[in-house]
């Protein structure tokens, strides 16, 4: 008698599964920067829309596909039709790319997390040049959090083209994080149960600690007036109903088969609706309320910057003309400044070179996303908290549950599929098979411990699972309305759950979100299009900030076949199961 | 007068930050400049010559500060050299700061730049402490997990070998692939009622 396929222990561990896999990383460091570059609190008007119209159908689509066929992607989309399976393969493709470069942001946190146990933090300050007389110049030039973030952590190379060798601190807490996934998957369900109660919910008890200290921070509020001003008339750019939908799209982790596979472990009468609306609010509350952190945390930073600026251009002028201390102060400096240039302006003039002109408008206008959000911004503000070590240690563990939970989803989308397949689970314990994935995943991975690694972990960022996972979804999409039939798919719906989908759920799945994504992807091409050469931000040591290079052929070339290797698996799918079908009937008619 | 001949390498120039100072800078305090200046020099030289009459202040300004030199009274009327003077307050620089409550930011030496102190560092980095247990946990829990995977395979193994006979007896010819039935997997028009076909319902033996 085969084993009976594992179920979760209950109900409660599918939703904190599907929480911890799509609240992710991208909720704290994307939604943030979109926010601020599409309108403050205006932007949350498509962002709702955009959830009810596409994030919630899709969510509750593929739950339930998943929890219908009880198998991963592959199995799924096989039974859906044959012809579909290239999709279920293409599903795994793009999650086995994500699972490459995803967990190096884990292995970055570990670093971070590790370094966090010193007082001072090794980002407080800058390290001094070999004579001990100043500090070091890529130092000086930029700031101490970017230098050890580009130099300490990743040593970064000035190009893309300079490989330099696999940095070993690096590569260590890689194999860490990806020992640690192992262990959260060995047993599959059983031991990925448990683990989700904790990376689900810890990042929302470490929000809730940054909140409440990030509002009462001097400055804070700024940030807070800053972001939540709504700027109305970016409703009217295309832009921000594009980011808005992809935003959604993303978040959710739609597509990559991971939803399929964690749902494939329901009971068959789960209520999957239900789930699908609460993981979708959920999800995007956590990005409202994480954004709110966030510029709470800007709006801190900013004033802590602007206040600085101010002083030293108070101790300069106070120092050359002499005044007597307390003369200065921020309120009449601008009036004392009209003062001094007409009372001693050949002086005055000698000095304007070096008098910056400090605004707060200028620092919160630098808007950071991604990498540079979480590790630059976040803990430029952390080193000037007071108990700066809690906070830090505190930040990254909650960096670490987030994209540790993502992780199991990923692992989830490639392992379902693999112990699903009878060739592999007969000969090949579990264990063994997700051994071997985590250490092809690490493999490949030390890649992007390389000196040049983040810039092809910005590859695989941008354009592994971009456009390949809309075409993915738009096939799933119109697969489960037009070729399995939504009749049909309607009647399963009534088993699994005892009443029929309402009409709001099937205009969606049927016109609204094929047409939404098929303007998603034509989006996309066309901006590819438009701007011709892609083109990538490398770190200039000399200069101490990013310049903007064009990528070399090989580069392009590798973004080329990451997109080709999983979109060509729908179309290479269907054809090779056809001529294996006629194939077959040559050899049945011939007999 | 004194002050005409003395050229600016000589004289170094002192700020105090006023609005550092807990207390009002008054001559008292500029005594106290004076004596922990001689204190400096007489700790570098080893001389016990330098007096407080040697050190000399001119040039006060609101925001508190001035130039000083100090004199060597053994040579007449000549000034000790502003390198030696630097060094003897680069030396003792703690203590001068500590004698006025203030730091080196607060009480700048204008030609005197100050050696940075490089952090603490241990001998081994901290990091590599905490990634080594980290690391010591992940793997005993691996290995735990995967010990006790194994033993609980072999007692499966053990005891359905031991049942093994009955159950092919029993086994109905159906063929099933994963839960579901092999026959509807490639037909369009299979149903599967999911509710009730469970995958665990063991079938009866007859």
């Amino acid at each position: 008698m085969e084993n009976p396929r594992p179920l979760w222990d209950n109900p409660l561990q599918f939703v904190f599964a599907c929480i911890s896999y799509a609240v992710g990383l991208g909720n704290v460091w994307r939604f943030p920067y979109l926010c601020q570059m599409y309108g403050g609190g205006g932007f949350l008007i498509p962002y709702l829309i955009m959830l009810i119209v596409e994030g919630m159908p899709l969510l509750y689509l593929e739950l339930a596909v998943g929890q219908h066929m009880r198998q991963g992607s592959i199995g799924a989309w096989k039974i859906i039709s044959p012809y579909l399976s290239g999709v279920g393969i293409a599903s795994v493709v793009v999650s086995f790319f994500l699972s490459m470069y995803y967990n190096v942001i884990n292995a970055w946190a570990f670093w971070y997390l590790f370094h966090s146990f010193q007082d001072p933090l090794p980002w407080a300050s800058c390290p001094l040049n070999s004579n001990h007389t100043d500090y070091d110049e890529e130092c000086a030039k930029t700031s101490s959090t970017q230098y050890f973030w580009y130099r300490k952590t990743l040593n970064i190379s000035p190009s893309i083209e300079e490989y330099g060798s696999i940095q070993w601190e690096q590569a260590v807490c890689l194999i860490l994080a990806w020992l640690v996934v192992y262990l959260c998957i060995l047993r599959g369900t059983e031991s990925t149960g448990k683990v989700v109660y904790v990376t689900a919910s810890l990042p929302y008890f470490v929000l809730i600690i940054y909140l409440i200290r990030g509002l009462t921070l001097h400055g804070a509020v700024n940030g807070l007036i800053y972001m939540f001003t709504p700027k109305i008339e970016q409703l009217a750019n295309p832009k921000t109903w594009i980011n808005a939908a992809t935003q959604i799209f993303f978040s959710l982790g739609l597509g990559f088969g991971s939803l399929i596979a964690f749902a494939s472990y329901n009971e068959p009468n789960n209520n999957c609706e239900r789930h699908a609306m609460i993981v979708s609010l959920i999800n995007s509350s956590t990005s409202i309320f994480a954004s709110i952190v966030t510029f709470s945390i800007y709006g801190f930073k900013a004033t802590f910057n602007y206040e600085n600026c101010l002083s030293k251009v108070i101790l300069l002028l106070t120092n050359v003309f002499d005044l007597e201390e307390g003369a200065l102060t921020a309120d009449n400096l601008d009036s004392m400044k009209d003062y001094l240039t007409s009372t001693y302006p050949n002086q005055y003039a000698e000095l304007l070179p070096q008098i910056k002109n400090c605004s707060l408008e200028a620092e919160l206008d630098t808007a950071v996303q991604g990498t540079g959000l979480a590790f630059i911004v976040y803990s430029e503000a952390i080193k000037n908290m007071e108990v700066s070590q809690l906070y830090s240690v505190l930040y990254f563990v909650m960096l670490l549950m987030l994209g540790i939970g993502s992780m199991l989803g990923n692992t989830a989308a490639i392992l379902t599929p693999l112990t699903d397949s009878k060739f592999l689970s007969t000969h090949l314990p579990k264990e063994v098979i997700s051994g071997i994935v985590c250490f092809i995943n690490c493999i490949v991975g030390l890649v992007f411990t390389m000196e040049a690694g983040n810039y092809w972990f910005d590859i695989f960022n941008d354009y592994a699972a971009t456009l390949s996972l809309l075409l993915i979804v738009l096939v799933e999409t119109i697969a489960v309305c037009y070729v399995y039939g939504l009749k049909r798919f309607e009647k399963d719906l009534l088993l699994m759950l005892g009443h029929k989908p309402n009409w709001y759920w099937k205009i969606m799945w049927a016109f609204v979100s094929p047409v939404l994504i098929i303007s998603l992807v034509i989006f996309y091409l066309t901006d590819y299009i438009r701007t011709g050469t892609l083109q990538y931000q490398a770190w200039d040591a000399t200069q101490g900030q990013l310049v903007t290079k064009d990528y070399p052929s090989y580069a392009l070339a590798v973004i080329g076949l990451l997109v080709a290797a999983s979109t060509m698996c729908i179309p290479l799918g269907a054809l090779i199961i056809f001529i294996m079908k006629r194939l077959k009937r040559n050899v049945s008619t011939l007999e | 007068m004194y002050w005409s001949i003395f050229t600016e390498i000589l004289v170094l120039e002192l700020l105090i930050f006023y609005l550092s100072l807990q207390y009002a800078w008054d001559a008292s305090e500029e005594y106290l400049f004076k004596a922990m200046v001689a204190f400096a020099m007489r700790r570098y030289s080893n001389k016990e010559t330098t007096q407080i009459s040697n050190v000399l202040l001119c040039n006060m300004t609101e925001r508190v500060s001035f130039w000083f030199v100090v004199t060597d009274s053994a040579k007449n009327v000549t000034t000790v050299p502003g390198s030696e003077v630097e060094a003897a307050i680069r030396m003792n620089r703690n203590r001068i700061n500590s004698a006025f409550l203030l730091t080196d930011n607060t009480l700048q030496f204008l030609k005197i730049s100050s050696t940075l102190s490089p952090p603490i560092e241990s001998s081994v980095p901290v990091w590599l402490i905490v990634f080594s247990v980290v690391l010591c946990l992940v793997v005993a829990g691996i290995l735990f997990l995967v010990v006790s995977g194994i033993r609980q395979r072999k007692k499966n193994n053990r005891e359905s070998a031991e049942t093994g006979d009955l159950e092919d007896k029993c086994d109905t010819p159906v063929t099933t692939e994963n839960g579901i039935p092999c026959d509807i997997l490639d037909l369009k028009a299979g149903q599967i009622n999911g509710v009730y076909a469970a995958d665990d319902e063991r079938f009866t033996p007859l």
